[in-house]
C-alpha cells in the first residue's frame, strides 16, 4: 500500500511487513527495486540471496540480511520512491516538476483532477496522494496497452480507489462530457496540448487551474496563444533540482604542498581518534553540486479559468 | 469564451470557490503590485489608492473575480468587473501588429512635455463623475507620443495608467501556493526565504497526505504548519513540538481557510513530552531549549490585536518593523484557537500513540537554528522507514547534519537538493526568460529513518 487509505493503515502505526506487501528494496540511493513479498519468494542480487519469509513480521525500515551476510533495507513505498523504481513506458515526470505541479494546480484533499496522458503513472501517483481521501483522479491515455499497465500498477500500489484510467484520445475527442464543470484542475502532457485546451476549459470550474507540460518552447508558444481566449494568470516556468554531495575532510595547507599535488584528506582513510599532531586542524564538511544533472525536463504552463460572473 | 456556469459544485469543504462572510481572502491589487490578506466581514474595509472601500461587496462572490473602485452616491464602492465587457481586446489588438512591428523609439524625446492633460484637468474630470477608465482613455488621447510608441510600449503605458487611475482588485483563494508567494514577494525574511517551489518539495518529500501524523518544527510563523494541514483533509495530525515554555507562533495558519475539522488536527506538544521518558540525552535537549528560547524572544508580540479590521497588510513595510505590519485581530466568531493563531495541546492518548508508534514523517523549518541540533532530537521520534526533510536557507548546516546522520547510521537515502526556478515571458516573437529571478529558494536535506539496531542473524564477518 502506497497510501494509508484509512487510519488503521497509517505508517505511524508501526506496520510490519506482511505477505503480499509491496516493499522497496534499497541497496543504494540509486539502486532500488520494488518487490511484492510472498512466502516462498526469493530476491537475488550482488549481496546474495534473500528469502522473503525472513522479512515477514519485521517493521518497514529494517535491514534484511542475505545468506552471505550482505544486507539491504526494506522500505515502505511512497510516491517519491515509486517514481524512482517504476517501469518506464514513457518519459516520466520527476519530483521537482511533480511537486510544483501539485502546488500550482492548488490540489487539496477532495479535488477532482483530470490528466492526459497517463504515461507511466509517475505524476498520477502523486496526484492521487494529493486528492486523498475523498477526491479522485481521472487519467486518460490513447494507448490501450499503456492504460492496462497503468491500471495494474495502481492496483499494485493500492491506489485503485483514487484513480480511474480511461482509454481516450484527448487531443482528438476532448475529455468526456460527464466532467463538464466538475474538474478542479486539469493536467496535460500531450504533444499538441493546444488541441485539448478548449475541452479542458469546459471541464474546469471557474477559477480552476490548468497545467500543460511541454518539452519544447514552440509547444508552449502555441498553447499560450490558445489559452488567452478563456484563461487568465497564464504563467510559464521551468524547474530543476540541483543535488549536492557532502564529504568531510581536510584541505592541504600551504606548508604541506611541497612538490606534491595536494589531494583531499578524507577522514575515512585517516581515523580521527589518533589525536596526533599531523591533523591538528578541525575536520570540515564540504558540499559541492553533483556533476551531471538533467538540464531540462519541460516547461510548465499554468493558467486559471476566467471568472465570468 | 466558455459559457458554462457551475458555481454550486463544491461546497462544505476547504475547497470552496465562493467567498462567505468571515472567510479569509487574498486581495491582489494591480496584478501583484500590492497583496494583502483580509477577513471578509460586513465592517471590514481596505484602502485602495486614496479610497477606503468596504469589503462587503466581495462576500458571496466567486474566487478569481476582479473588482474595480467606482465612486457611487455613498462614496467609493468595489464593483465586479465582467470580463466580457472589457475583454482581452487590448491584447488581441496588439497581436496583429507585433509580428510586423516597424515602429521604434528613434523619435522619442524624454522631456516630460508629451502629456497635455494636467493634474487639474484630471481632478476636474473626476468631479464630473468620470470613471477611472475614462481618465485612462483621456490620457491616451492627449498623449502626443502614444501613437509613435510600439504596440508593446503602448500596452505598457495603458497598464501603467490603468493601475494608477483604475486600480483592480483580484480575489484570490488563500491556499499554500498563494500565501507562500505573497509572503515571499513582500516579506521573504519572515518565512525564512522559503520559496513556493521549495515548500512544494517539502510537502512531497515528507509524504504529506490524509491520515499522516506529521511532526512539523515550524519557525516560519505557521506557514509550513498551514500547508501541511491543507493536505490532511481533516485526517491525521500536524504536531508542532516546542522547547521552553510556549509554543512557537503559527499566526499564518489563520490566513488559510481551513475547516474546523482540520484546525482540530493542528496540535502542539512540548518536546520532552514526546520523547521517551528515560531518555538519557537531557543535556543536548537543554541546549536545544536554550537555542529555541533565543528565537522565541524574537518572536514575542508578533500578534497585536487591532480592534476593527482583520487585515494583514503585506505592503506597508517601509518602517522595517514586522510587528506593525501584522495587526491581526482574533477571528471573532470562532471558538477554535488555531484561528486565533494558537494551536491546542495534543491529547495525552495521542501523544502516547506517537511515543509507541512514531510519527509518519517530519519537517524541520527553522532558519536561525542548527539543523543537526534539532534533527538529532526529532528524527528518533519517527517510525522506521518514515521520510523526513529539513529546510535551511544556508547549505552548511545541512551538510553537517547530513554527515552526522550518515556517520551515526540514523538514516539512509540522504540527499541535499536545491531547486532552481525560472519564469518565462511567452508572447508572439517575444518569448524569453524573465529578466529578474530569485537566485535561491533555499536548500533541502531529505532522508529516510532506519532501524539502527538490526544485527546480522548469525556468524557474519563484518
Amino acid at each position: 500500500m502506497l497510501l494509508p487509505v484509512d487510519s488503521t493503515e497509517k505508517l505511524s502505526f508501526n506496520r510490519c511487513i506482511m505477505d503480499g506487501d509491496l516493499v522497496i528494496v534499497y541497496e543504494r540511493h540509486d539502486v532500488m527495486k520494488p518487490i511484492n513479498v510472498s512466502e516462498k519468494g526469493v530476491l537475488q542480487n550482488r549481496f546474495g540471496v534473500f528469502k522473503h519469509s525472513d522479512w515477514i513480521g519485521k517493521p518497514f525500515g529494517s535491514k534484511a540480511f542475505s545468506s552471505k551476510g550482505g544486507f539491504v533495507y526494506l522500505l515502505a513505498p511512497t510516491p517519491e520512491l515509486w517514481t524512482l523504481v517504476l517501469s518506464h513506458r514513457t518519459q516520466i515526470l520527476y519530483i521537482a516538476d511533480i511537486s510544483f505541479v501539485i502546488m500550482y494546480l492548488e490540489i487539496v484533499p477532495g479535488c477532482v483532477v483530470l490528466e492526459s496522458g497517463t504515461g507511466s503513472g509517475s505524476l498520477t501517483t502523486s496526484l492521487a496522494r494529493a486528492v486523498a481521501p475523498n477526491g479522485h483522479v481521472y487519467t486518460f491515455d490513447f494507448h490501450e496497452q499503456r492504460a492496462v499497465s497503468a491500471r495494474e500498477d495502481f492496483e499494485r500500489t493500492g491506489l485503485s480507489s483514487l484513480v480511474t484510467v480511461g482509454v481516450r484520445d484527448i487531443q482528438g475527442e476532448g475529455f468526456p462530457d460527464e466532467f463538464i464543470g466538475r474538474a478542479d484542475s486539469v493536467f496535460l502532457d500531450l504533444p499538441q496540448p493546444w488541441l485539448a485546451i478548449p475541452s479542458a476549459a469546459k471541464m474546469l470550474q471557474q477559477d480552476g487551474v490548468l497545467c500543460s507540460f511541454s518539452p519544447c518552447i514552440e509547444q508552449v508558444q502555441r498553447s499560450c496563444e490558445t489559452l488567452k481566449s478563456s484563461f487568465t494568470d497564464i504563467r510559464t516556468f521551468e524547474i530543476l533540482l540541483h543535488t549536492y554531495e557532502v564529504r568531510e575532510g581536510n584541505l592541504a595547507s600551504l606548508q604541506d604542498s611541497d612538490g606534491v599535488l595536494a589531494s583531499l584528506k578524507s577522514s575515512k582513510k585517516r581515523p580521527r581518534s589518533t589525536n596526533g599532531q599531523e591533523d591538528s586542524r578541525p575536520q570540515s564538511v564540504m558540499a559541492r553540486r553533483i556533476g551531471e544533472v538533467r538540464g531540462h525536463t519541460g516547461y510548465l504552463t499554468f493558467a486559471r479559468l476566467s471568472c465570468i460572473g | 469564451m466558455s459559457t458554462k456556469n457551475s458555481e454550486e459544485n463544491s461546497s462544505g469543504n476547504q475547497n470552496r470557490r465562493i467567498t462567505w462572510e468571515g472567510c479569509s481572502v487574498l486581495l491582489d491589487i494591480n496584478d501583484g503590485d500590492r497583496v494583502l490578506f483580509a477577513r471578509l466581514t460586513a465592517g471590514s474595509k481596505v484602502k485602495i489608492g486614496d479610497k477606503n472601500c468596504s469589503l462587503q461587496p466581495l462576500i458571496g462572490r466567486p474566487f478569481g473575480s476582479s473588482f474595480q473602485v467606482e465612486v457611487g452616491a455613498d462614496g467609493p464602492v468595489l464593483s465586479q468587473i465582467i470580463p466580457n465587457a472589457e475583454g482581452n481586446n487590448l491584447g488581441e489588438k496588439m497581436d496583429d501588429q507585433t509580428m510586423e512591428e516597424c515602429r521604434d523609439n528613434r523619435a522619442l524625446v524624454d522631456n516630460n512635455t508629451a502629456q497635455s492633460l494636467t493634474g487639474e484637468d484630471i481632478d476636474d474630470m473626476r468631479r464630473k463623475g468620470a470613471t477611472g477608465d475614462d481618465i485612462v482613455q483621456a490620457l491616451i488621447a492627449n498623449s502626443a507620443t502614444f501613437e509613435k510608441k510600439t504596440a508593446f510600449s503602448q500596452e505598457k503605458y495603458r497598464i501603467k495608467k490603468q493601475k494608477k487611475y483604475a486600480p483592480r482588485v483580484l480575489l484570490r483563494r488563500p491556499l499554500a501556493r498563494s500565501i507562500c508567494e505573497a509572503y515571499f514577494k513582500k516579506h521573504a525574511e519572515k518565512i525564512g526565504y522559503l520559496r513556493v517551489d521549495t515548500l512544494s518539495l517539502l510537502l512531497s518529500m515528507a509524504n504529506v497526505t490524509a491520515h499522516s501524523d506529521v511532526l512539523v518544527f515550524d519557525m516560519l510563523e505557521g506557514l509550513v504548519t498551514g500547508a501541511v494541514a491543507e493536505r490532511l483533509g481533516g485526517m491525521g495530525y500536524v504536531c508542532n513540538p516546542y522547547c521552553g515554555t510556549t509554543p512557537y507562533p503559527v499566526s499564518i495558519v489563520r490566513m488559510f481557510n481551513l475547516s474546523d475539522e482540520t484546525c482540530k488536527r493542528i496540535v502542539h506538544a512540548r518536546l520532552t513530552e514526546l520523547q521517551p521518558s528515560n531518555s538519557g540525552n537531557s543535556t543536548s535537549t537543554d541546549q536545544l531549549v536554550d537555542a529555541c528560547n533565543i528565537t522565541e524572544q524574537k518572536n514575542e508580540n508578533t500578534v497585536s490585536p487591532s480592534p476593527a479590521v482583520d487585515l494583514v497588510n503585506m505592503e506597508e513595510s517601509s518602517s522595517g518593523n514586522m510587528e506593525t505590519d501584522t495587526n491581526v485581530a482574533a477571528f471573532p466568531k470562532s471558538g477554535n484557537s488555531v484561528k486565533a493563531g494558537k494551536s491546542e495541546d495534543a491529547h495525552r492518548e495521542v501523544i502516547e500513540s506517537w511515543k509507541e508508534n512514531g510519527f509518519s514523517s517530519l519537517i524541520i523549518a527553522a532558519p536561525n537554528m542548527d539543523a543537526w541540533d534539532i534533527a538529532k532530537e526529532l528524527v528518533p521520534l519517527l517510525s522506521y522507514s518514515a521520510p523526513f526533510v529539513i529546510y535551511h536557507q544556508y547549505l552548511e548546516p545541512l551538510a553537517t547534519c547530513m554527515h552526522n546522520l550518515q556517520s551515526k547510521k540514523m538514516a539512509i537515502n540522504l540527499q541535499i537538493s536545491e531547486p532552481w526556478l525560472r519564469e518565462y515571458q511567452v508572447l508572439p516573437s517575444r518569448t524569453h526568460p524573465h529578466m529578474q529571478m530569485s537566485s535561491s529558494g533555499g536548500y533541502l536535506l531529505s532522508g529516510t529513518r532506519i532501524s539502527s539496531n538490526d544485527q546480522a542473524p548469525i556468524n557474519t564477518n563484518l
